[in-house]
């Protein structure tokens, strides 16, 4: 072998030969073929390859209907109704890229949650889980941005609310608000450059979706007990066991797409934004997409205009010190009988922030939301720091073999003869 | 008993298996991978033929030219589907000349009457056969090129009064739209 | 524990779905628009070609004297069974502007199939000054842009009522039981039987006509909508039938370490 070339193992001469030169195949064949993976995941473990999926989807759709879309006041509504009426298969470019951005946030929220459940932020993982939060964050500015586009009433005036949450910030607010429209309201200069920064972001969000699963490929994933593995007995290699697990939850996740597509495509879209643009007119109610229903609420629950912006703005920036805040060894709240439950209402709060966000900022629903507000915080802040304390967690399985052993009790050798049970 | 477990983080990817489990498993990965491929194959037609002409784009409104206003020895440039159509009122020597060419001399032969519905006027599409410049020869003060038609100052091409390709790198002649008269003074082209 | 995996990502999924539409559009305060039996309803639902036909006469005569739909073409109307020569005699039948001509002049031609509807105002401000300050919205994607869809143009156009004591309407406005406020601009449109003729004997009741208009208002706003669905149940099939292989070939995989475990 010639010297500088990668050691290859590839058999097949060509492979090898851009193998030796640029060892990608020996890297695919080491991060997906034979890495070792803890045996055990659940499906929640589906929905990190489902987001990848996703972005895959939205870049594809965006490009093609970017080739069809027009970024002008006066065209844009029209281009996009063009796009659903005269370009071929264009309905289904355009909903199957606006109901992604749904489909996108409904997996990354329960791969969110599924962090959450089994701890799988804490140390050695705490970068991975950064990096996590900053796509999500990109992921909300790209999905805001992309709402603009069709300039119908609720881009127009979500567009309007949103921008001019900057000039709550003291001294220089407005001129921030300015600087984002490049003019005196949100007009046309702010569409081109929205449009402008919507085809940029889901580029940086793949660059930062490789960097978080270079970290992943670095810690190895965490898995339902929350335990390390101990040794080849506690892992398989990811192919073909994880390509396989994932290839089922792709296809099952498909099938919602599909319904959601091809049967209700405009449920989760708000009738107004099918009328035009007027910037004389503001809807009786504005409601931002659901996905931004939670933090909505967090903003209109305070009464300072400034309070409610920082408030806002927090209970994403929490999410970036959790590691720290929940000082728990254990990681799977499985083992963790206390702080489970405050979890769970958590997630439960967090529905009801949703359902407030969603209704008019008056009587009840204001008290409601402040106190989901006040209890999405304290959960972070208070009772995770109080029961890493206080919590006397269950004992932890030795290892991941021994638990599948003992909980599953239905585990049987490779050379198994019995049929294997298998429940999802 | 972890004891009995296989070794499974071995890099043996998935050959440890009985043959006759192997058949059964290949069948079914083979069926599966066809379905995923035709699956694969079906999601790109959507995108390939979304960048196909639109429905509008196909339903362009035709073009009219009155011709009145043309004199003979004339040409005037109209657009039609996003090209320069040319309508040329040709004087009875052009048609003659047109007409008495061999069609053996020509490069891509057809007769002048193949290429007009009406003697005196000319219909074609104005970009060259070669790679799609506008040649010239509408204008009074354009060079016509060798043959009185047009000439196209890209590469060389020189057109005869009937379009025909006569001289240069073009390999055929000058399109001719579809149209129809309207009436004596009016053509609709497309 | 253990600990719900697919259910209840599956659970989640359709609960914060659930909870979020319902929700706004429990915030718009309407009354509530009584259903209407259409055959585009439901997932397996196509449009009825006769009543979209006559729903586009009873906007041709009716509607679009003020409505315009400058979204749609004369050629759409293909889509709904009128032949090429009918599409061409309606297009001709109305007075399209085009221009300038050579003599930088704008003029007027009978339309062709590929022209848009014509609009009947200019301009918005026209439309308003000719209605009394109120501008009648384009009816292009008015299905599309209205909580309750067809169901809601039928209940308007139906909902005129004398309004209850106790409520003075204002200048040139009548009550409506499902418009927001109930103080609508438009005249009654639909004012008697037979106010429309069907060339296929339907007898034209204010009801079927309402009905029908609203049938081919929700054609008009998604076109698309036959064959997004029947291309969706073929699609829902196609991965269906994917997904149990899916589910084998990846059985037959975890068999070889004891199967996939539950943990």
């Amino acid at each position: 072998m010639a010297s500088g070339l990668h050691d290859s193992t590839i058999q097949n001469p060509v492979i090898r030969w851009v193998d030796q030169r640029l060892p990608v195949f020996t890297m695919m064949q080491k991060e997906y073929g034979t890495f070792p993976t803890p045996r055990n995941f659940n499906y929640f473990w589906n929905f990190g390859p489902l987001a990848v999926i996703t972005l895959v989807i939205m870049i594809a759709t965006g490009i093609f209907l970017a080739m069809n879309y027009t970024a002008h006041t006066s065209m844009a509504f029209d281009s996009v109704e063009r796009i659903m009426r005269d370009v071929n298969y264009g309905w289904l470019i355009r909903y199957v890229h606006m109901n992604g951005a749904s489909m996108f946030f409904i997996v990354v929220l329960i791969h969110i949650w599924r962090n959450l459940y089994y701890g799988s932020y804490k140390s050695p993982r705490e970068l991975l889980w950064i990096l996590g939060v900053v796509i999500f964050l990109l992921m909300m500015a790209t999905a805001f941005m992309g709402y603009v586009l069709p300039w119908g009433q609720m881009s127009f005036w979500g567009a309007t609310v949103i921008t001019n949450l900057f000039s709550a910030i003291p001294l220089v607010g407005n001129s921030i608000v300015t600087l984002l429209w490049g003019g005196f309201s949100v007009d046309n200069p702010t569409l081109n450059r929205f449009f402008s920064l919507h085809y940029l972001l889901p580029f940086v969000i793949a660059g930062v979706v490789f960097l978080h699963i270079a970290t992943l490929h670095i810690t190895g994933s965490n898995n339902p007990l929350g335990i390390e593995p101990k040794g080849p007995q506690d892992t398989v290699p990811f192919h073909p066991y994880y390509t396989a697990k994932d290839s089922v939850g792709i296809i099952v996740y498909l099938i919602v797409f599909s319904v959601l597509v091809f049967f209700t495509p405009n449920y989760l879209g708000h009738t107004d934004n099918y009328i035009p643009a007027n910037p004389l007119v503001t809807p009786p109610h504005i409601v931002p997409e659901w996905y931004f229903l939670p933090f909505y609420a967090i903003l209109r629950a305070v009464p300072n205009k400034l309070g409610g912006v920082l408030l806002m703005f927090g209970a994403i920036a929490v999410l970036f010190v959790l590691p720290w805040l929940d000082r728990s060894p254990v990681r799977s709240m499985r083992f963790r009988p206390i702080a489970k439950w405050f979890l769970l209402l958590w997630g439960v709060n967090f529905f009801v922030l949703m359902w407030t966000g969603a209704m008019p900022a008056e009587g009840i629903y204001v008290t409601i939301a402040r106190l989901s507000t006040a209890y999405y915080f304290a959960y972070f802040l208070v009772i995770l720091p109080l029961l890493s304390k206080v919590e006397r967690p269950l004992p932890l399985p030795e290892s991941i073999s021994r638990a599948v052993l003992r909980g599953g009790g239905h585990l049987h050798g490779a050379a198994a003869t019995a049929k294997p049970m298998e429940k999802a | 008993m972890a004891d009995t477990l296989a070794p499974a983080s071995s890099p043996d990817l998935g050959n440890a298996h009985g043959p006759e489990q192997g058949t059964k498993r290949d069948f079914l990965k083979l069926v599966t991978g066809s379905f995923a491929v035709v699956g694969v194959g079906a999601i790109a037609w959507p995108f390939i033929a979304s960048m196909n002409p639109a429905k509008d784009v196909l339903a362009l409104a035709s073009t009219d030219v009155t011709l009145d206003h043309i004199a003979e020895g004339q040409a005037v440039t109209v657009m039609w589907r996003g090209k320069p159509v040319f309508v040329r009122h040709r004087t009875a020597a052009e048609i003659e000349e047109a007409q008495k060419v061999p069609l053996g001399e020509l490069r891509d032969p057809a007769p002048d009457q193949s290429r007009v519905q009406r003697e005196p006027w000319l219909v074609v599409v104005g970009v060259c056969t070669h790679l799609g410049c506008v040649p010239l020869g509408q204008k009074p003060t354009d060079p016509r090129g060798d043959f009185g038609g047009w000439f196209c100052p890209c590469h060389g091409s020189h057109y005869d009064t009937a379009g025909r390709i006569r001289r240069g790198p073009a390999p055929s002649n000058l399109a001719v739209p579809e149209y129809a008269f309207r009436s004596d003074t009016q053509i609709r082209i497309g | 524990m253990r600990v719900p995996t697919l259910k209840a990502a599956i659970l989640a999924a359709t609960l914060s779905l659930g909870l979020a539409a319902p929700a706004t559009q429990a915030a718009e305060g309407h009354v509530e628009v009584p259903n209407t039996e259409f055959s585009f309803d439901g997932p397996f639902g196509s449009h009825d070609r006769a009543a979209v036909q006559r729903g586009f006469q009873v906007y041709k005569e009716v509607c679009s004297a003020c409505h315009s739909m400058y979204l749609m073409s004369y050629r759409n109307l293909r889509d709904i069974g009128l032949s090429e020569a009918e599409v061409t005699a309606i297009a001709a039948s109305y007075q399209i502007q085009d221009g300038p001509n050579d003599n930088g002049e704008m003029f007027e031609r009978p339309g062709r199939p590929s022209d848009r509807f014509r609009r009947p105002f200019p301009n918005d401000n026209a439309a308003r000054a000719a209605n009394n300050g109120a501008l009648p919205p384009d009816l292009s994607v008015i299905v599309k842009a209205r909580q309750g869809g067809a169901d809601y143009i039928k209940a308007l156009l139906m909902g005129y009522e004398d309004p209850p004591p106790g409520v003075t309407l204002m200048e040139g406005m009548y009550y409506n039981k499902y418009f927001a406020g109930h103080q609508i601009a438009m005249a009654p449109p639909l004012t008697g039987d037979g106010q429309v003729t069907w060339a296929d004997g339907t007898q034209a009741t204010v009801d079927q006509m309402a009905h029908d208009v609203s049938a081919f208002l929700a054609w008009a706003s998604e076109p698309e909508s036959d064959t997004r669905k029947a291309m969706g149940v073929r699609i829902i099939l196609f991965l269906t039938v994917l997904g149990g292989l899916t589910y084998a070939v990846k059985r037959k995989i975890w068999a070889r370490v004891g199967g996939d475990p539950v943990t």
